[in-house]
């Protein structure tokens, strides 16, 4: 705990997020070790598995994080991420994938302009203009799955391997990357965590406020999107709901990384940690075979659990 | 007077207006408009939103949220369909186990907010998981026990229940008669918002709710129960959700742990305190006013009925809603003169 | 004279190491209107909330009907019979009169609020500040601001007050409300209430008290009743003859080339018809009493107000800036009135802060250059000798002169012709306070041109070229050179018309 305690805040959920990484592997190790004598949670094969069907919740929650990092929040992540999906095989062909990305811009868009000009608040905004694509994929698709299949191009993005590895992790990188460096590196990124801090004192230190948050939830949208694209190219088609078990572990990702659900504060390692943490929780809980009503206790407990072991250590240093 | 509550009451005063129009043509066009059959039907289809409407509408009321009452409504309706059945006190008993559970649900969200300090939405899209984990505990499979008479008795018109329970002559004492056809339902409802929140509404607690979504700091400084009002707001949620789950297990006998459905529960809940005129940011409008939000969002999906419309079409109609009335609302934001006055 | 109601010995306090009160001696007493006078910051509000149970004094006693008496808080205080009415109202916007009025203690009939009760006692509460016209069942929001003042009043009155604060209570009053006001307190006077009074309009002070005490820089200075005193004594006491703060030498006036000028800017009701002339190099003072329309003539100038009339040139170029990042763009900086939540992101880093206005500086296409980030800091900490530990540490960790020279450091990466100050030494130590007015002048010399709103006359006097003087948003005086004195300005502010 003394060690703890010399740590910046801004680390502290980072080392105890990735403390409970330990935890967990430790925990389905013992188990696996005590029920069939293998470890294969330590196994790099497995573990690469995971993180392949890992790389979609990351993509997502890389997007989701500028959302949080203005101190705003993006529920219509689930369906960006399905119609983006369904539009994207419904095009077909080359103009796929850039027909999904072009799903997630519009999206982002809307909602982006809802809250930075209507200046309604986007726990509302979102969550209305995620049924309203509900509504209208399920009406364009007459409730069942589409018969559309993912282009090539999805499923090698999502399915295939170079050099050993999942291309899905060169794209998760490929978009961390990226995000990283948009958070550091540029005028943009310094915005965000400015608007999440005090949008009062940003606007009156001249920045475009207005086009940050756009761009936030643009990019948050564009996010979801190309997540749809590689779930759709990794199950070989789109389909209903594919993005319903996405929204709270995305958020759950990016709030237990370190991340200040108001904002301004939280470093994208953290939402990387954040992560790894949530896929690994998971597939030790499916190697445990629990049923689903555990996991969603466990989950929210966990999420829980960790934000008030967060909030204490802020309170002891402030 | 009339004049005075029109002009503090504008939202409440423009949902009640849509609501009689949407109701009255809905029955002008229905084959048998004006029944007692639709009546009940209408009656018994918006019980539980009406509920769910009224548990969002508490954290509303003071700046918050509760994204968990779809969740809580789920869970009570699930352990209502295990325990509510039997002989009369054990039916009882049941009930005020589902009500105790969803309550204790919603005070256990306001211990996380007030002494966690954890936001309001991560804690309660949180405890929703753990809601429905343990509705599926419960209710691994949809299905359920519930008493057959309650069901018949409570989701039917008055004259049922003193039928079905022996009452007044069995439904015929004639002090009976002028009620006899109204729902059960409408009576449950309407009686339980008034008895809890009419009252409540009456304590320095339950004003401080709508003092701390109107200026918290002018609440402070008046030294007002600032802690004591949020956990107040967050059990009552609960226990309206509750309400809604323990209503539609006797209605549909049965209890479902759908996450979807709890999700969309939740989401309507929120347009019904939307179109109630309830402010988002706190401070201005009430439990019944979301009620009679709630009765449009159901009168409008009874048209999906009548005019054959495809109910696929459902969820888009409802998110336009949604949509359209957050941003009829917001054309205040552009006749702010000072633009710091946007930035709260 | 009997025993004072309210008695304080030695009482300091201080925040963030700045002395607010030091060694304070006040007695207050029944049936008495007591004026407490002093320029701003002279330690009245910090008096008036240790004796309402808001603050809590560090040393020093304070009895109340003779007895040792510290408070919890303000409810403990009500409980006692202190009542007080701060200048930021406490009124709930959203509740009703009535409601407002017994907020906390409600009338109450089987253990809920009634309803009629509250209604009847908000009329005869009303009543007794003549606001019959104030139905109790409107909703506070929907008052004026000068009928939400007068429910206060209202709202501290049914409290049933041995010991009432009124904290600029007549501000934005009506004549007739004021004298309503004046009527009230001789009555609750000649019940033996013990009012305590403070007000920067002396002919009001003249017509109400009975005792005056003059405070300045934390102290009590003296206390004596009405008429021992004349007014030029009075003024004399306030302003201290210790001069508090080195000003650098000014220079002599000169024509100096406009580079913004203003005619008939009007906004809402805050300004009506604001006029004014820049010149290069020159340091404008702007003065008057608080909320005279200073601080909106400075948002209108940089782009935050909407519907601003006003025909605006800046450099030559007319019109006004539509937006803050326009109003930048064309040479315009503009340092806040709160640097907790305007000027600064608490809890980002210095450095942070420090380029949040410069970025255009310092990235090209969008991506920031490091080298030129650490560049621009580096000049910006030594030239305003920012003292910190590291640039990288919050920048809430700083002094609040710290703080405002990192403010201050932001807009001067962007290179602007045009710097407003909006009252900038607020709560800052005097030996930071010098070191801004050193940079300030430093600055016109360079060329730039510096317009700058204090409610501390001193500092005007010190640091202005020329002052102009806001009443009711207007320019009602304009001071150049040597006769921006303290009296002149004190003079204009109360809009007098008379020069003294």
């Amino acid at each position: 705990m003394s060690r703890l305690g010399t740590l910046s805040a801004a680390d502290r959920p980072l080392v105890i997020a990735f403390g409970f990484i330990l935890v967990i592997l430790a925990v389905g190790t013992v188990y696996t070790l005590s029920t069939t004598g293998t470890m294969p949670l330590l196994t790099p094969k497995y573990l690469l598995l995971q993180l392949q069907t890992g790389s979609f919740l990351g993509i997502c929650a890389a997007g989701l994080m500028a959302v949080i990092l203005i101190g705003h929040i993006d529920l219509s992540i689930p369906w960006t991420l399905t119609a983006a999906a369904m539009i994207g095989t419904a095009v077909g062909g080359p103009g796929a994938v850039p027909a999904a990305l072009a799903v997630g811009l519009c999206v982002g868009l809307i909602n982006g302009l809802g809250v930075a000009v209507l200046r309604i608040p986007s726990m509302i905004f979102t969550l209305g203009l995620d049924t309203v694509l509900r509504g209208l994929m399920v009406a364009q698709t007459g409730g069942y799955a589409p018969q559309d299949a993912a282009t090539p191009l999805m499923l090698t993005l999502a399915k295939s391997s170079i050099l050993g590895f999942p291309a899905a992790l060169f794209v998760w990188a490929a978009v961390s990357v990226a995000v990283a460096f948009l958070l550091s590196r540029t005028t943009f990124g310094r915005a965000l965590y400015a608007i999440g801090t005090r949008e009062r004192a940003a606007y009156l230190s001249g920045m475009r406020t207005t086009r940050v948050i756009i761009g936030a939830f643009v990019l948050s949208g564009l996010c979801a999107a190309l997540a749809g694209a590689l779930l759709a190219g990794y199950s070989a088609k789109a389909y209903q709901g594919m993005g319903n078990a996405f929204l709270l572990p995305a958020i759950a990702a990016v709030v237990l990384g370190g991340t200040n659900v108001l904002g301004g504060r939280g470093r994208y390692a953290g939402t990387l940690i954040g992560v790894v943490l949530i896929v690994l929780l998971n597939s030790v809980l499916s190697i445990m075979q629990m049923p689903e009503a555990l996991r969603q206790i466990i989950y929210g407990s966990v999420i829980i659990g960790m934000l008030l072991i967060y909030g204490r250590g802020d309170r002891v240093t402030s | 007077m009339i004049g005075r509550w029109l002009a503090g009451n504008r939202g409440f005063a423009v949902a009640i207006a849509l609501f009689a129009v949407l109701f009255v043509t809905y029955n002008l066009m229905h084959t048998r408009g004006f029944s007692t059959a639709v009546l009940v039907q209408n009656a018994n289809e918006s019980v539980a939103i009406g509920f769910v409407a009224m548990a969002q509408t508490v954290p509303v009321l003071m700046g918050g949220l509760d994204l968990s009452v779809g969740a809580v409504m789920t869970l009570s309706a699930c352990i209502a369909s295990v325990m509510v059945n039997g002989t009369m006190g054990e039916i009882v008993f049941g009930a005020f186990v589902t009500l105790l559970a969803g309550t204790s649900f919603g005070f256990m969200n306001g211990l996380l907010v007030v002494y966690g300090r954890i936001q309001a939405i991560i804690a309660t899209l949180a405890t929703g998981a753990i809601a429905i984990g343990l509705a599926l505990l419960i209710r691994p499979e949809p299905g359920g026990d519930v008493d057959g008479d309650l069901g018949w008795a409570l989701t039917n018109t008055v004259w049922d229940f003193a039928d079905t329970y022996g009452l007044a002559q069995g439904g015929e004492a004639a002090w009976l008669q002028p009620f006899i056809n109204i729902p059960v339902p409408l009576i449950l409802q309407f009686g339980i918002a008034c008895l809890v929140w009419l009252p409540i509404k009456r304590t320095v607690t339950g004003m401080t709710i709508y003092a701390i979504g109107s200026a918290e700091g002018a609440a402070f400084v008046s030294g007002l129960p600032i802690n004591r009002a949020k956990i107040l707001a967050y059990t009552l949620s609960g226990f309206f959700a509750s309400c809604g789950g323990l209503y539609l297990a006797i209605q549909t006998s049965s209890g479902n742990a759908d996450m979807v459905q709890a999700g969309a529960y939740t989401l309507n809940s929120i347009a019904a305190v939307v179109l109630g005129g309830t402010a988002l940011l706190g401070g201005s409008g009430g439990v019944i006013a979301s009620l009679v939000g709630a009765l449009i969002l159901r009168v409008i999906s009874f048209y999906f009925r009548i005019l054959d419309i495809d109910p696929l079409l459902q969820p888009l109609i409802e998110g336009l809603v949604l949509l359209a009335a957050v941003s009829f609302g917001a054309g205040r934001t552009f006749s702010i003169r000072n633009r710091l006055e946007l930035f709260r | 004279m009997a025993a004072p109601i309210i008695a304080l010995t030695g009482v300091s306090k201080s925040f963030a190491g700045i002395r607010a009160l030091e060694g304070v001696d006040f007695a207050a007493f029944a049936g008495s209107t007591h004026a407490i006078l002093g320029e701003n910051g002279a330690g009245k509000s910090t008096l008036i909330k240790i004796i309402a149970g808001v603050l809590q004094p560090e040393t020093g006693e304070m009895r109340l009907n003779g007895a040792p008496g510290r408070f919890a808080g303000p409810n403990a205080a009500a409980d006692a019979g202190i009542i007080c009415m701060f200048q930021e109202l406490s009124l709930i916007p959203d509740l009703t009169v009535a409601q407002n009025i017994s907020l906390s203690r409600p009338p109450r009939r089987f253990g809920l609020i009634d309803r009629r009760a509250q209604i009847l006692r908000a009329e005869e509460v009303l009543a007794r500040v003549r606001c019959e016209d104030v139905d109790p069942r409107t909703l506070v929001r929907d008052l004026s601001l000068s009928r939400r003042q007068m429910v206060e009043i209202a709202k501290a009155l049914g409290r049933d007050p041995r010991v009432l604060i009124l904290d600029e209570a007549t501000s934005a009053l009506t004549a007739r409300d004021v004298q309503t006001v004046y009527d009230l307190l001789s009555r609750l006077k000649a019940d033996g209430v013990s009012s305590l009074f403070i007000s920067h309009r002396m002919h009001e002070v003249e017509e109400l008290c009975d005792r005056l005490s003059v405070f300045r820089n934390g102290r009590h200075i003296e206390t004596f009743a009405k008429g021992a005193r004349s007014d030029a004594e009075i003024v004399r006491l306030m302003i201290g003859r210790d001069v508090t703060a080195k000003y650098p030498p000014k220079p002599a006036p000169v024509a100096r080339p406009a580079v913004l000028q203003v005619g008939g800017l009007s906004w809402e009701t805050a300004l009506n018809g604001v006029s004014l002339t820049l010149g290069r190099g020159e340091i404008l003072g702007i003065g008057g009493l608080d909320g005279q329309g200073q601080k909106e003539l400075l948002l209108a100038l940089f782009g935050v107000l909407r519907g601003v009339r006003a025909t605006v040139a800046v450099n030559g170029k007319p019109g006004l800036p539509a937006a803050p990042v326009l109003a930048k763009a064309r040479s315009l900086a503009l340092v806040p009135e709160d640097r907790k939540t305007e000027g600064l992101m608490l809890s980002l880093s210095i450095a942070e802060n420090m380029v949040a206005a410069a970025f255009d500086k310092v990235a090209r296409g969008g991506i920031i250059d490091r080298t030129r980030v650490a560049a621009l800091i580096d000049k910006g900490v030594e030239v305003l000798q920012i003292k910190a530990g590291s640039v990288d540490d919050a920048v809430s960790t700083l002094s609040g002169g710290n703080q405002q020279k990192v403010v201050l450091a932001k807009w001067l990466m962007t290179d602007p012709q045009i710097i407003m100050l909006n009252d900038p030494t607020r709560g800052i130590d005097i030996g930071t306070k010098q070191e801004i007015f050193r940079i300030m002048r430093q600055l016109a010399e360079e060329g730039r041109s510096i317009l700058f709103y204090s409610s501390d006359y001193a500092e005007l006097i010190g640091c202005a070229d020329r002052v102009i003087v806001l009443y009711d948003g207007r320019v009602v005086r304009e001071l150049t050179g040597m006769a921006i004195t303290e009296e002149a300005l004190v003079a204009a502010s109360l809009n007098t018309g008379d020069a003294a």
